[in-house]
C-alpha cells in the first residue's frame, strides 16, 4: 500500500451555490464563486507553486510564490488571494513568472540552511518540492544566511548560540513529539496561523521585523513551557523543516499509509497511520474526515506509542489464585481454562452467574460479538458496558423526550449555531478538535452561555468570552434547567408553532405548569444552585430562546449525578420548547467519553436491550435473534455492572469476561469493586495491559490497539468510522477474533472470517443499521446512523419534520437534592474531570510523551479554602470522603469556587474512586462522580488504602521469569 | 445488595415518578423495575415486600402488585 497524499488546493472551499466558468493554461474550470484561482487551478490539476498557502487555512498572500498571469488584467497577482472572475483567462506559466519565481525562491534559499542542499531536515518538505517545481538551480546569494550558522558549519551544529551569525537560535526540542529549527523557518506564518484559527489557541506569534522575524511561542519561551496544546496543527502546516515530528527525523519519511480512525475521545478523528514498514512514523489528521477536517489534538496525533510500550502483554496468561504468579500459556490453554471455568461455576451456581462486559474502546463488531456470546452462550443477559458510568443517562433521557438514544446533530452543525449552551462539559481537555470548531464559530460571533462550576477554558480564552458563566453548586443541574425553563414558559419566550405541531401538548401543558411555580423562579433557583445574581440565570435563558440557532452541548457533567437522566430530560424539555431541533446549528449534542461509546450502546452492550435499543422483552425482537442464532433468549434483564458486583459480594455471580475495562480503577467506590472482584471464582481480563482489574483476574487475554484490527467506530454525532488494519496484531488475534475463539470453546459455532460479515449480521437484524455495509463506508468515508432505506446516505440531522418518538414528550424534573451532603466532616464537594494530555485512567497516556505534561492528579483547590485549612501550593493533602481517602498533592487555584475541590483521575496511585460515592443516577445506576462530600487536610503520606493497594499491587502482578510490568 | 441500598434505589425511583399524576406515577414505577430490575434483584425486592416493605416509598408499595415476581428458576 502506498502513501496517501492529499491534495492541497490551497485555500479553503468556497460554499457559494453560484458557479463561475474560467480557463486555466486553457482548460475551462468551472468552480463557485469566491473560490480563489490557486484552488481553481489544483481543482483543474495543475499545480501553482506555494508556501504560504494550504488549503486549511485562509489565503494569505505573503510568500510571492504563486503570481499567475491574468488576461487583460496587469501585473501578475497572486493566485492565492485572487478570486475567480466569469471568462477569466489565466495563465500559470510563463517565462515572466518562471523568472519572478526562481527569485523569489533563490532569495529564500539564501537564508535557509537546508533545500539546497540536504544538509538538514528532510529534504522531501514542501519547501523543497516549490523548489524542484519553480526549476530553480543555482543560488547566487551564497548561503550565509543571518538566521542560521554559517556555511562552513554546515550540519547545522552551531559553536554558540548565535556567535556566528546575530540572528541565530538553536532548536527547541522541549517539546516530546516535534522540534522547531527556527534556521529552517521561512516565516510564511502557516503556524501561526493554523494555531489562531485551526486550533484556536493563539500560542505564536511573529516576533521581530525584517531578518529579525521569528515564530515564538507565547512570551518566546520553550514550546513545552509555552501555552502551546502540542496539537500539531503548526507541525502539519509547516512547509519547512522548522516544525517537524521528532519520529519523522529519527525514522525518516513514511512510505505507506492507512486511513483510520482514532482511538481516544467520541469526537472521533479520522488519521492516515504513515508507516515504514509495520513501524508507525506519526498519524497525520485526515483532511476527509468528516468529524475532524484534517485537525487533530496531542493524543491522537501524538499519544500512539502506548502500542508499543513495553509493558504491553503480548501472550496469554492464566493463575489458579490471585496471589498466585502469573503464568504464560498458549491463546489453547487459556481459552480452554476460561471456557471450562465458565461452564463449571454455570453448572454449580446456575445459569446467571457469570456475565461480560463490552468495551467502549473495541469496535462495534467487536462488542457485538461480546453481547450475542453473553445471549447465545451464555444464556442470560449479564452484559454491560462503561457506558453504564458514563452517557447511560443520555440513552435513557433522550429516548423518554425524543425518542432515540442519540444526540441530533453532526459537528459541522456548529458552524450554524448563534448561542451555545454549554453544560457540563469541558471540550477544550476532553473533545479538543471539537472545541476548536466551537472556538472558531464563537470567533465569528456566535455566543456561549457556561454552566460549570469550574471556570473552564471556554468562559475565557483568547478570543472567546462567555456572554454568562453559571459556577453552580455541583450536584444542582436539574435546579437550574428547570429555573432556565422557568424563565422561557413564564416569559412566553417558547416556540409556539414548534410545540403545536411537534410536540405532545398534553405534555407541554403539564411541563409548562410545573416550572411555572415560583418555587422554580431565578431568585429561589439562585439560592439552591449558590449563584449570586439571579438576573443572569434570566438574561442566561432568554439569550437561550431569543438568541438565534441555540445547541445544548453537554458531557458527564450532566450524566454522573443521582439526577442524570432527569437533567438529560430537562436538556431535551428546554431545545423542545424553543423549537431548537430538527436543522442546522440547534440540537441536543452529548460529547461522548469514549471513542466507541456511542457504538457499543448501540450494539446492545446493554443488559436490558439488543443492538437498536430495542427491549429484550419485546417478543418480536427476541424472535429475529433466536431465528439467527437458533437459542431460545432471556426475556428477563440482566445484571448491570454495579449489581454484577453486589451479586458477587452476595456470592450468586461468580465469573465475569471483562473486554478491555478497568473497572477497578474506572468504577466509583473502588473497595466494593475490590470486594466484588475478589469473591469471583472466573475472572476473564482481556486487555492491552495488566490492568489495576487484572489483579484480580485469574485469565488475562491479551488484546490488540486500534492500529491493529479492522471494524467500526461510533462517534458522538452518530458517525460510523472505518477502523483498518495498519499493522498485524501483536498478540496473533484482533478482539474480534479473541472473542470469537472464546465463543468456539464454550461451544458456539461462529465463523466470521471479517468484521464486515459481523456487520452484515447487524445491518441484517438492526432497523436503525439496515443500510450499513463496509463497501458502502469505504465509498462515503463514514455514515451517520439511522442509515436505512429512507436515508440510504446516513442522517447527518435528526428529527427534521418531526420529532422521531412521534410527538416530543415533556417530562417534570423536579429538582431532588442528592443525598451526598456536605457537614461539619466532609465540609467541600469534589468533582472530577480530565486534563487534555491525559485520557481516563490513563492506561494510555501514562504510557507515552504526554505524562511531560501532567505527571500526577492535583488536587484543584480554592485560596480561601487552602489558606483556612494551611495548605500551601504542592503539599500533599490527605481527601477524605465518607467511602473512604487518599492523598495527593494540592493546586491551588480560583478555576474552583470556594467549597468546591476538583481532581483528574488518570492516575491510578492517586484512587481519587475510593473517595467517590456510592450514589448514582435513579434510572441508569450512573455513579455519581460529580459530586462527593470530602475533607481536605494537610498530609505526609500516603493514605491506608494507598499503602494496603500497594503491597496488594505486588503480590497479585508478578509473573514467573517476566519482569515486573511497570 | 444490601437491603439498605435496595430501598433507597427503589425510592429515588419513586422520587422521580412522585412528580407525575398519582396513577402514572405509580405504573411507571412498576415499569422501571420491570424494564431495569434483574430477577435476582426483584426476587429479594419481594422479600422485603413481604417481609412488610419497611422503609419504600408510598409508590413502590403501591406499585409492587405490577411489579413481575421472578421465576424460581431465574438467576
Amino acid at each position: 500500500m502506498s502513501l496517501i497524499q492529499e491534495a492541497d488546493y490551497g485555500t479553503p472551499a468556497s460554499k457559494a451555490e453560484k458557479q463561475v466558468k474560467l480557463t486555466v493554461d486553457g482548460k475551462p474550470v468551472s468552480v463557485p464563486e469566491g473560490t480563489s484561482i490557486m484552488r481553481a487551478s489544483m481543482e483543474a490539476g495543475i499545480e501553482i507553486p506555494k508556501l504560504c498557502a494550504t488549503d486549511m487555512l485562509d489565503s494569505f498572500g505573503s510568500c510571492r510564490v504563486c503570481l499567475v498571469e491574468i488576461e487583460g488584467r496587469n501585473g501578475t497577482p497572486a493566485s492565492c488571494t485572487t478570486p475567480v472572475g466569469d471568462g477569466m483567462v489565466v495563465h500559470t506559466k510563463s517565462d515572466r513568472l518562471d523568472a519572478i519565481r526562481k527569485g523569489v525562491m533563490e532569495l529564500y534559499v539564501s537564508d535557509h540552511p537546508s533545500g539546497f542542499g540536504e544538509k538538514a531536515g528532510t529534504g522531501a518538505s514542501e519547501f523543497d518540492h516549490v523548489i524542484s517545481l519553480v526549476g530553480l538551480a543555482e543560488n547566487r546569494y551564497g548561503v550565509e544566511g543571518r538566521n542560521h550558522v554559517g556555511a562552513d558549519n554546515g550540519d547545522g551544529v552551531a559553536p554558540g548560540n548565535g556567535s556566528l551569525t546575530i540572528d541565530y537560535m538553536v532548536k527547541d526540542e522541549s517539546n516530546p513529539y516535534f522540534t522547531y529549527d527556527p534556521s529552517q523557518c521561512i516565516v510564511c506564518s502557516r503556524c501561526v496561523r493554523a494555531c489562531a484559527d485551526v486550533q484556536g489557541t493563539f500560542a505564536l506569534t511573529v516576533e521581530g521585523r525584517g531578518f529579525e522575524s521569528r515564530i515564538v511561542a507565547s512570551m518566546n519561551e520553550n514550546f513545552v513551557d509555552s501555552e502551546c496544546v502540542s496539537c500539531g496543527a503548526c507541525v502539519q502546516a509547516c512547509p519547512t523543516d522548522a516544525l517537524r515530528e521528532k519520529s519523522v527525523l529519527e525514522k525518516g519519511m513514511p512510505d505507506r499509509s492507512v486511513v483510520t480512525t482514532c482511538a481516544y475521545c467520541g469526537v472521533g478523528c479520522n488519521f492516515k497511520a504513515e508507516m515504514k514498514g509495520d513501524d508507525v512514523v506519526r498519524m497525520m489528521p485526515y483532511k476527509a474526515g468528516k468529524a475532524n477536517h484534517g485537525h487533530s489534538c496531542v493524543k491522537g496525533r501524538f499519544a500512539y506509542g502506548y502500542a508499543s510500550h513495553p509493558d504491553r502483554i503480548l501472550a496469554p496468561m492464566v493463575r489458579e489464585k490471585i496471589t498466585d504468579p502469573w503464568r504464560e500459556a498458549t491463546w489453547e490453554e487459556a481459552l480452554a481454562r476460561a471456557a471450562s471455568e465458565f461452564k463449571r461455576i454455570q453448572t454449580k451456581y446456575g445459569r446467571g452467574s457469570i456475565g461480560g462486559i463490552t468495551s467502549s474502546r473495541c469496535t462495534d463488531e467487536e462488542t457485538y460479538l461480546v453481547q450475542k456470546m453473553v445471549r447465545q452462550g451464555f444464556g442470560n443477559n449479564n452484559v454491560d458496558t462503561c457506558a453504564r458510568v458514563c452517557h447511560s443517562p443520555t440513552g435513557y433521557g433522550l429516548n423518554t423526550t425524543l425518542g432515540t438514544s442519540a444526540g441530533t446533530q453532526d459537528f459541522d452543525s456548529v458552524e450554524a449555531c448563534d448561542v451555545m449552551l454549554l453544560i457540563g462539559a469541558n471540550p477544550t481537555d476532553a473533545h479538543p478538535v471539537f472545541a476548536s470548531r466551537m472556538k472558531k464559530r464563537l470567533r465569528e460571533g456566535a455566543k456561549i452561555i457556561v454552566i460549570d462550576p469550574r471556570r473552564t477554558d471556554l468562559v475565557r480564552t483568547p478570543h472567546v468570552e462567555a456572554a454568562y458563566h453559571l459556577p453552580i453548586k455541583p450536584g444542582t443541574n436539574v435546579a437550574i434547567l428547570t429555573g432556565l425553563a422557568h424563565v422561557v414558559v413564564t416569559e412566553k419566550l417558547y416556540d409556539e408553532a414548534y410545540i403545536r405541531d411537534y410536540c405532545d401538548r398534553d405534555a407541554f401543558d403539564d411541563w409548562a405548569e410545573f416550572v411555572s411555580d415560583p418555587l422554580y423562579s431565578p431568585e429561589e433557583t439562585a439560592k439552591v444552585c449558590g449563584l449570586d445574581d439571579p438576573e443572569m440565570i434570566r438574561q442566561a435563558a432568554r439569550l437561550y430562546a431569543t438568541g438565534g440557532n441555540a445547541a445544548i452541548y453537554y458531557g458527564l457533567g450532566v450524566t454522573e449525578h443521582s439526577q442524570g437522566s432527569t437533567a438529560v430530560m430537562g436538556l431535551a424539555n428546554l431545545a423542545m420548547a424553543t423549537g431548537n431541533l430538527g436543522k442546522n446549528g440547534v440540537g441536543v449534542n452529548p460529547l461522548r467519553g469514549q471513542n466507541n461509546v456511542q457504538g457499543s450502546c448501540d450494539m446492545g452492550s446493554f443488559p436490558h436491550e439488543f443492538p437498536g435499543y430495542r427491549h429484550i422483552a419485546i417478543d418480536s425482537v427476541r424472535k429475529i435473534y433466536e431465528d439467527l442464532w437458533g437459542v431460545t433468549l432471556d426475556k428477563e434483564p440482566g445484571l448491570r455492572i454495579p449489581n454484577m458486583l453486589d451479586a458477587a459480594v452476595d456470592g450468586t455471580f461468580k465469573g465475569i469476561y471483562i473486554q478491555g475495562e478497568d473497572i477497578l480503577q474506572s468504577d466509583p467506590d473502588t473497595k466494593h469493586v475490590a470486594a466484588g472482584l475478589a469473591a469471583m471464582e472466573c475472572v476473564v481480563v482481556h486487555d492491552l495491559f495488566l490492568n489495576e482489574t487484572a489483579r484480580y483476574a485469574h485469565v488475562f487475554l491479551p488484546g490488540s490497539t486500534f492500529l491493529e484490527k479492522d471494524g467500526t467506530f461510533i462517534n458522538a454525532e452518530r458517525r460510523i468510522n472505518l477502523v483498518r488494519k495498519a499493522i498485524e496484531p501483536r498478540a496473533r488475534y484482533a478482539d474480534w477474533e479473541a472473542t470469537q475463539e472464546l465463543a468456539r470453546a464454550i461451544g458456539l459455532d461462529w465463523n466470521y472470517t471479517h468484521p464486515s460479515e459481523i456487520m452484515d449480521e447487524i445491518a441484517a437484524t438492526t432497523p436503525t443499521f439496515a443500510g450499513v455495509t463496509f463497501d458502502l463506508l469505504e465509498r462515503e468515508g463514514s455514515i451517520q446512523w439511522p442509515c436505512n432505506e429512507k436515508a440510504p446516505l446516513g442522517t447527518p440531522v435528526m428529527h427534521i419534520d418531526g420529532i422521531l418518538r412521534g410527538k416530543g414528550n415533556f417530562v417534570r424534573t423536579e429538582y431532588v437534592a442528592t443525598d451526598e451532603k456536605v457537614g461539619p466532616r466532609f465540609p467541600l464537594l469534589l468533582t472530577t474531570g480530565r486534563i487534555l494530555t491525559q485520557y481516563n485512567v490513563g492506561a494510555q497516556t501514562r504510557r507515552t510523551g504526554n505524562s511531560v505534561w501532567h505527571e500526577e492528579d492535583r488536587l484543584e483547590i480554592h485560596p480561601h479554602d487552602a489558606e483556612d485549612r494551611g495548605i500551601r501550593d504542592g503539599d500533599w493533602v490527605r481527601l477524605a470522603s465518607r467511602t473512604g481517602a487518599t492523598t495527593l498533592r494540592a493546586l491551588i487555584t480560583d478555576r474552583v469556587a470556594t467549597g468546591v475541590v476538583y481532581t483528574t483521575f488518570h492516575h491510578p496511585e492517586t484512587q481519587a474512586n475510593v473517595v467517590t460515592t456510592e450514589f448514582t443516577d435513579w434510572a441508569t445506576s450512573c455513579p455519581e462522580y460529580k459530586v462527593t462530600a470530602v475533607q481536605a487536610s494537610p498530609s505526609n503520606g500516603p493514605s491506608e488504602w494507598q499503602i494496603e493497594y500497594e503491597e496488594l499491587s505486588r503480590q497479585t502482578r508478578h509473573r514467573v521469569n517476566v519482569e515486573a510490568a511497570e | 445488595m444490601s437491603p439498605e441500598k435496595l430501598i433507597y434505589q427503589a425510592n429515588q425511583i419513586a422520587r422521580f415518578f412522585h412528580s407525575k399524576p398519582h396513577a402514572e406515577g405509580v405504573a411507571g414505577v412498576a415499569e422501571h423495575i420491570n424494564k431495569f430490575w434483574e430477577p435476582r434483584i426483584r426476587r429479594q425486592f419481594f422479600e422485603l415486600i413481604d417481609a412488610g416493605g419497611k422503609g419504600f416509598d408510598e409508590f413502590v408499595l403501591e406499585a409492587a402488585p405490577a411489579i413481575r415476581r421472578p421465576q424460581a428458576d431465574a438467576a
